[in-house]
């Protein structure tokens, strides 16, 4: 097994796999647990209980752990061209705005969205006020997420080789 | 004016402006 194999090949699988599961849970919470929250509360009495208490902890864990291993696995790729990636280096320019957004939205998971979740999940201790801050704070930093995924994603798919021309990149 | 990340559709437009503005600086660094 060469290096190669296992840089070029396993770290791309790997990328992607955790790249989905990471990207599907941003667009589980984005597009169905939001809205279908809000349904729950105006429910009498309300019916949202199960999914704060069983659903969203379960698809956090996943989705920021799934965030980390992105990340290395996209590092693990890069190698030693992570310094002409990371500062858009022809042929390097779409991979690396592709790149730099996804680091920004794993920095907007651990540093914004978890700690603010912890506060709403009653993990740490927060007041009824910080509680509402901490709702508003973390559902803004996911929507920016959801919005730079899109971009993300775009120079992510349109990066290879045989589909950087198409592009004109 | 209302933040357009408060709707789903607001956030995917946004999303595909950014898209766009990043294309044609990504193009513009190429020197295409």
């Amino acid at each position: 097994m060469s290096a190669d194999f296992i840089q070029m090949g396993l770290g791309r699988w790997l990328h992607i796999m955790a790249g989905v599961m990471w990207i599907g849970l941003l667009y589980y919470f984005n597009f169905v647990q939001v809205d279908a929250l809000k349904a729950a509360a105006a429910d009498s009495p309300p019916t949202g209980g199960g999914i704060t208490k069983h659903v969203a902890p379960r698809a956090l864990f996943y989705f920021r752990w799934a965030a980390l291993v992105t990340v290395l696995a996209g590092l693990m790729i890069m190698g030693s061209r992570a310094g002409q990636v990371l500062t858009f280096k022809p042929p390097y320019v779409g991979i690396g705005i592709g790149a730099w957004l996804g680091i920004l939205m794993f920095i907007n998971v651990w540093g914004v969205i978890w700690p603010n979740q912890k506060k709403i999940l009653g993990i740490v201790p927060a007041s009824d006020d910080e509680k509402a801050r901490a709702r508003r704070t973390a559902f803004l930093a996911s929507r920016t997420n959801t919005m730079l995924s899109i971009p993300m994603l775009f120079f992510m798919s349109t990066s290879y080789t045989f589909h950087r021309p198409l592009f004109g990149l | 004016m209302k933040n357009p990340l408060d709707t789903l559709w607001g956030t995917v437009i946004s999303g595909l402006v950014l898209t766009a503005v990043l294309y044609y600086l990504a193009r513009s660094l190429v020197g295409a």
